[in-house]
């Protein structure tokens, strides 16, 4: 879990080689194609991530069985969007209640997405500036070079005013989205 | 600019890059002035959110990369390309090989073709039952009738042959032709057909298609009287899906209405000379016409599924032209001249059936 929550590829490889075959044959036998296990599959890593990253993750079961019920959660919940009824083909897995962590994971996706719009509406420069400073963890220096400021206190006289704007428009959504 | 002043400032604050006396006085500011407080706060709210969405960020990149290495080894399995693309690309690759095979296969499905229309006879199918009534009698009464019949050339109207199979026909020119049923034609040696004011006529048959399922019957009766005007015309097309018809005939001995609708453009078993129609019909309504709305025949009822619910199959109407093109190629010296006229259209049913009885037989004999 730690490796997980660092970001560390292997730990990623790993649980989707435990994972992921039993999670496609579950979605592929539920009206689903492999596009679509992609999808569940990758959102389920986004909760364990957070859940990681929140350092509260604690199992009181398998890994194996958390991510299976997560997807199936997802899953049913996609089926039901997509009004595609009908009953479900269950592997005899056991599953847990995962519905409050699902709940955590939809309020951060919300908070995300907001960000990505407030993100996308502030234009350039200032989105590539943000970008670069917050998202990509370059230093200022760098960015000055790569934007052509002439020195490093002028970028970064830009970055705040851009992050002023963010703000605004962040919390702007913030508000009425919640 | 003071605003940015105070974001920078925040910012080390959050990082820790303040000295720990620029963090003790930046605290007192916080304290004493809660509009930097709030603001503080709301800086801290979006530096986390920041972080999450860089991590995010870096994780699903992570995620994308690990997915791809999984789909390049087989562990994921990648969704079925669609498309033309990919059409375009078999079909470049497999041009030769889909020649040959389509070659082989035109080949062979006229050799089947063939060898099924030689060997396999329509009426071989257990599935089906033609809709021609058999009428019970003794045999004594038949022998009756012959001797009445043979006796007393000069008959007009024979009073009642008494027939052994009963089923319908229809004017398809006025001097006499009608046309039926193949395998009624076949079930019978001496025909007679019927009107509806209970006059009969004796009758030939003159050509049979047993593809079609069709037969032409000539009226040999000199008492037969040329009729003009028949005021439907014969469909040369196809007719649609889902079209309503209706159809005459003579189940029993009165001429009985029945409407439905085409519920497939075939026949049995994909038989393209005939459609699928779901309407009630019973033993007797061989050979009857089949009307649409225009009061164009579409087609002649033949047969229906004995397996199967409400599924009749009707010969296609156009049948009829191909049956008088071969006859004349043939060179037949018999011509006749299908009627075309409209004189059904725009009427309502019970007009149309009324023009239309007069026009449909029935078709007995033994």
């Amino acid at each position: 879990m730690e490796g997980l929550a660092l970001n560390d590829r292997a730990v990623i490889e790993a649980i989707y080689r435990d994972n992921y075959p039993v999670i496609q044959s579950f979605i592929l036998n539920n009206n689903g194609n492999s596009d679509e296990a992609r999808d569940i599959f990758q959102e389920a890593m986004i909760v364990i991530y957070e859940k990681a990253v929140s350092g509260n993750f604690e199992l009181n079961c398998l890994l194996k069985t958390y991510i299976y019920s997560v997807c199936r959660r997802l899953w049913l919940k996609r089926l039901h969007q997509l009004q595609r009824y009908g009953s479900l083909v269950e592997n005899m897995e056991e599953t847990v209640a995962v519905e409050e962590d699902l709940e955590l994971h939809e309020k951060h996706n919300t908070d995300f997405i907001l960000m990505e719009t407030a993100m996308n509406k502030i234009g350039e420069p200032c989105k590539s500036l943000l970008d670069a400073y917050y998202l990509q963890k370059k230093n200022m220096q760098e960015i000055a070079a790569d934007f052509g400021y002439t020195n490093a206190d002028n970028a970064k006289t830009q970055k705040y005013k851009c992050l002023v704007r963010l703000k605004k428009l962040f919390f702007a959504q913030y508000k009425n989205g919640n | 600019m003071d605003e940015i002043l105070l974001i920078e400032t925040v910012e080390r604050y959050l990082k820790g890059e303040m000295t720990s006396q620029e963090k003790t006085f930046f605290e007192e500011i916080r304290k004493k002035n809660p509009d930097i407080d709030q603001l503080v706060v709301e800086h801290t709210f979006l530096f986390n959110e920041l972080d999450k969405q860089a991590n995010i960020k870096a994780f699903k990149h992570n995620l994308y990369e690990v997915e791809s290495k999984l789909t390049e080894e087989g562990v994921i399995s990648k969704k079925q390309l669609t498309g033309k693309a990919k059409v375009v690309f078999l079909w470049k690759k497999y041009k030769r090989s889909i020649a040959v095979a389509a070659s082989i296969a035109g080949i062979v499905s006229i050799v089947t073709t063939a060898s099924i229309s030689t060997y396999k006879s329509k009426e071989d199918n257990k599935d089906i039952t033609y809709l021609i009534g058999e009428v019970k009698k003794t045999k004594s009464e038949v022998a009756t009738l012959k001797r009445s019949i043979n006796s007393n050339p000069g008959i007009q109207t024979p009073p009642n042959p008494d027939p052994s199979f009963r089923a319908t026909g229809f004017l398809i020119d006025g001097k006499g032709f009608i046309v039926t049923n193949a395998h009624v034609v076949n079930r019978l040696k001496t025909i007679y057909v019927g009107n509806n004011k209970g006059e009969y006529f004796s009758a030939q048959a003159i050509y049979t298609d047993k593809n079609a399922d069709l037969a032409i019957l000539r009226i040999t009766d000199t008492s037969f009287k040329t009729i003009y005007n028949l005021p439907y015309s014969i469909n040369k097309g196809n007719s649609n899906l889902g079209e309503q018809i209706f159809t005459l005939g003579y189940p029993r001995k009165e001429i009985v209405y029945g409407e439905g609708y085409l519920s497939a453009k075939s026949g049995n078993e994909g038989d393209s000379t005939a459609y699928q129609l779901s309407v009630s019909v019973n033993p007797g309504n061989s050979g009857g016409p089949v009307l649409n709305k225009r009061g164009e025949i579409v087609g002649i009822i033949t047969s229906k599924n004995s397996t199967a619910d409400g599924v009749v199959f009707a010969a296609k109407s156009k049948n009829i032209y191909k049956l008088l093109e071969s006859l004349k190629d043939k060179g037949d010296t018999v011509t006749i001249k299908l009627p075309n006229n409209t004189g059904l259209k725009g009427l309502d049913r019970e007009q149309q059936v009324k023009k239309m009885e007069d026009f449909v037989f029935m078709v007995v004999g033994n």
